[in-house]
């Protein structure tokens, strides 16, 4: 079952490589891994999905906690949480299947961003399962290349303070909010 | 604050460590640290020169084992930090704080592939708790602050940080407390859970057949005082891993002795029958757990240890508590009820007379020099209160087996790696500790040979080990496996050695060769009675084996016990 961590580092030189390295040694296999600047100053947070067991998750979290360079890990499990996923695609589109594929990609609520003679690029964003039905919708009119970002997540509901608890694992608190 | 002003970078390094109550490093110099080695003179501080960089690191662990100090290795960059690797995955293995200090290629030919360049923090970085490439000398205390804090707190382990040449060449300001180190505690355990200690207090007194499995992390959060008191008011037995060895007393009453692959028949055994083991500052190892799926079945679990990633790894456990094992302990104990276990205990007696009868210990002397009875000896010639520093493989295990370590790191050996040629230096470093101490070095002919440079550095230093080669002419715990799992086909395992008597003349030291054991107190008292470093090499039995044995995946019930002791006397050789 997929599993998502959101890791809060240092932004230094080397992070990106202690955490992969991590997961590699361990033996856990990611899914997908973004990163990306926050709304601290000097620190970077990541997103990342494994697939593994509960108590391998576990254990995951523990290690990455002992990293000197990781302020805090999220594990979003099954909380309500916001999961987003970006992906460019480019299709073969000659003018006969040019409106179909126009009229898919507004279903989907995704942007056509550049038109070449016998191509569109769209791009997409939501949650991977969105993503994946996309892609395969596509499929058919020959996707000549794709790109996806990974998932990037966040937990619905107040932020949990870091602050307050810098040495736990944080679980995001739960909420009633609505699914946008 | 004494110095302000400006400092090179080089200065800062030795200012540093200073400030840090280091008074030894072992290290070797090189180009990208001669600024540093330059500065060093001007300080008070002592610096070993080893043969070889991996002996720095095994030193300083020793030192640091023998101690509970911080140890300080120095080397060069390229093949010099290179070296230190495996040295490095020993202390990261058995959590020893050190911290490794490397010179590095200018900055400005960072990444160039310049003379004597690899990226060190690359290559270290599964094998340390952190590094730190320092390219400027302002970053040089807080990365060196920040290192020993790191290498102290929590789980111990080796740091190094990787120096660029004109980071030492450059000049910065000493700003002591703006240096003060934070991020090391990001991660401190979290505070006690109530219910989780409840829970221990509730398993261990509806417990008949309780264990203590005792640890390494017992040394490591001085808590030998905790774990007798929780032993002795709940007459709750133990039994140790290699590194737990000393960590309490071995003669204890309720001491039982090693557990795992090379434990005593009685020890697995009590394992395996056990209602509730309580697991203090330990790991299951693969080599103290045999066999996970029928490891003691009948047992509740309580875990206690410092790194939350240890608990639930190898075994589920019904309570897992993250935290320092003394305070965890203090907690505990005042809900430990006083009880009376007398029936467990006299059960495990019973099956420790079954195994005494086979101890080739207790044999008459037939003539055979047996590495037990050299173990059994030096124990008793040193009323077990030596420091002995073991390498790897059958002696490693003998020594476990026969030397009785009372007290704390007074064993010290390289258990989770593994690491043949650490004996001498690691032995070296002890004795540089604890000037005080007697130290023996116990190594196989096969690792010693490894490391027997590091004599000179003994003698360099005016260090007096004393140095006990079980000579078997194979590498022996590899000839044992190939014995038994291998249908006997030595591959590879036969090994010559130099006359080590020889040997010892050509280093000036005293050496000696003993061949029987009617010989063997008076070379031990001669090796004690000579003025520097004294080697003894024993010429033991060349195909005797380490019983009882657990084979590699089979249960903890399931092992090779010694053979009896009539075919080994008769035979003077392993019957397998």
């Amino acid at each position: 079952m997929p599993h998502v961590l959101v890791v809060y580092t240092d932004d230094e030189p080397g992070v990106l490589t202690r955490v992969a390295s991590l997961f590699r040694r361990r033996g856990f296999n990611i899914h997908s891994l973004t990163v990306g600047p926050t709304e601290r100053p000097r620190q970077s947070r990541m997103t990342i999905v494994v697939d593994a067991e509960e108590t391998t998750v576990r254990l995951a979290v523990e290690h990455l906690r002992k990293q000197v360079n990781v302020l805090e890990v999220q594990q979003l499990g099954d909380r309500p949480k916001v999961v987003r996923d970006l992906a460019l695609i480019r299709v073969a589109a000659g003018l006969d299947v040019r409106s179909e594929i126009l009229q898919l990609a507004q279903v989907f609520r995704a942007n056509v961003v550049d038109i070449a003679g016998d191509s569109l690029a769209i791009e997409c964003s939501g949650g991977p399962d969105k993503i994946d039905a996309l892609v395969d919708a596509l499929r058919p009119y020959g996707i000549l290349e794709l790109g996806r970002t990974g998932a990037v997540a966040m937990a619905r509901g107040p932020r949990a303070s870091p602050e307050a608890r810098p040495d736990r694992v944080s679980e995001p608190a739960s909420n009633q909010a609505m699914s946008v | 604050m004494t110095l302000t002003g400006t400092h090179t970078g080089a200065q800062l390094i030795w200012e540093c460590l200073t400030r840090e109550g280091v008074t030894t490093v072992f290290g070797y110099p090189g180009g990208a640290i001669l600024p540093a080695y330059d500065a060093m003179v001007g300080f008070d501080i002592r610096h070993v020169l080893v043969r070889h960089e991996q002996s720095a690191v095994h030193m300083a662990d020793g030192y640091a084992r023998a101690s509970g100090r911080v140890g300080v290795v120095v080397a060069t960059s390229g093949p010099g930090a290179t070296n230190l690797v495996t040295g490095l995955a020993t202390a990261m293995m058995d959590s020893t704080p050190l911290v490794a200090i490397t010179g590095q290629v200018g900055s400005g030919v960072l990444g160039t592939d310049a003379f004597q360049e690899v990226d060190i923090t690359g290559i270290t970085l599964p094998v340390t708790k952190h590094n730190y490439l320092v390219t400027r000398a302002s970053d040089i205390v807080p990365a060196l602050r920040e290192a020993f804090a790191v290498a102290k707190s929590g789980r111990p382990g080796p740091v190094l940080v990787d120096i660029t040449k004109d980071a030492q060449q450059g000049r910065a300001d000493l700003d002591w407390e703006a240096a003060q180190p934070i991020r090391h505690l990001r991660h401190l355990p979290p505070p006690l859970d109530p219910t989780a200690l409840d829970r221990a207090l509730e398993l261990i007194r509806h417990a008949k057949r309780p264990l203590i499995l005792a640890g390494h992390g017992i040394q490591l959060s001085g808590a030998r005082a905790e774990v007798l008191t929780l032993a002795e008011r709940a007459d709750i037995p133990f039994a140790l891993t290699l590194l737990g060895l000393g960590a309490v007393p071995a003669t204890h009453p309720l001491s039982l002795g090693m557990m795992g692959m090379h434990g005593e028949a009685w020890v697995n055994k009590a394992i395996q029958e056990a209602d509730l083991l309580l697991a203090l500052g330990m790991r299951f190892d693969d080599r103290v757990t045999g066999k996970l799926k029928e490891y003691a079945l009948h047992a509740k679990k309580i875990h206690i240890d410092i790194d939350a990633s240890e608990l639930g790894k190898n075994v589920p456990v019904d309570v897992a508590i993250a935290g320092d094992l003394r305070s965890t302990l203090q907690a505990l104990l005042p809900g430990v009820p006083v009880a009376d276990r007398s029936a467990w205990l006299g059960k495990i007696r019973e099956w420790r007379g079954d195994s005494a009868v086979r101890d080739i210990k207790n044999l008459p002397d037939d003539g055979h020099l047996y590495a037990a009875h050299v173990m059994h000896d030096l124990w008793r010639l040193t009323d077990g209160q030596a420091v002995v520093a073991t390498d790897v493989g059958q002696h490693q295990m003998w020594e476990a087996q026969y030397y009785h370590h009372d007290a704390e790191r007074s064993l010290i050996t390289s258990g989770g790696a593994g690491t043949m040629g650490f004996a001498l230096p690691a032995g070296i470093g002890a004795k540089i500790a604890r000037p005080e101490a007697e130290v023996w070095v116990v190594a196989g002919d096969g690792g010693f040979q490894m490391t027997f440079a590091e004599l000179m550095t003994a003698v360099q230093e005016g260090v007096k080990v004393n140095i006990a080669v079980i000579n078997n002419g194979f590498l022996g715990m590899v000839r044992q496996w190939q014995a038994m799992f291998y249908e006997g086909r030595y591959a590879a395992t036969p090994i010559l050695s130099p006359d080590f008597v020889k040997l010892a003349e050509a280093f000036g030291i005293h050496g000696q060769r003993v061949d029987t054991r009617a010989a063997l107190a008076e070379a031990v008292a001669a090796a004690r009675a000579a003025a520097g470093t004294a080697l003894i090499e024993f010429r033991v039995e060349q195909e005797d084996s380490v019983y009882p044995m657990v084979p590699a995946g089979a249960a903890l019930h399931e092992m090779i016990r010694r053979p009896s002791a009539s075919v080994i006397a008769e035979t003077g050789s392993d019957p397998v």
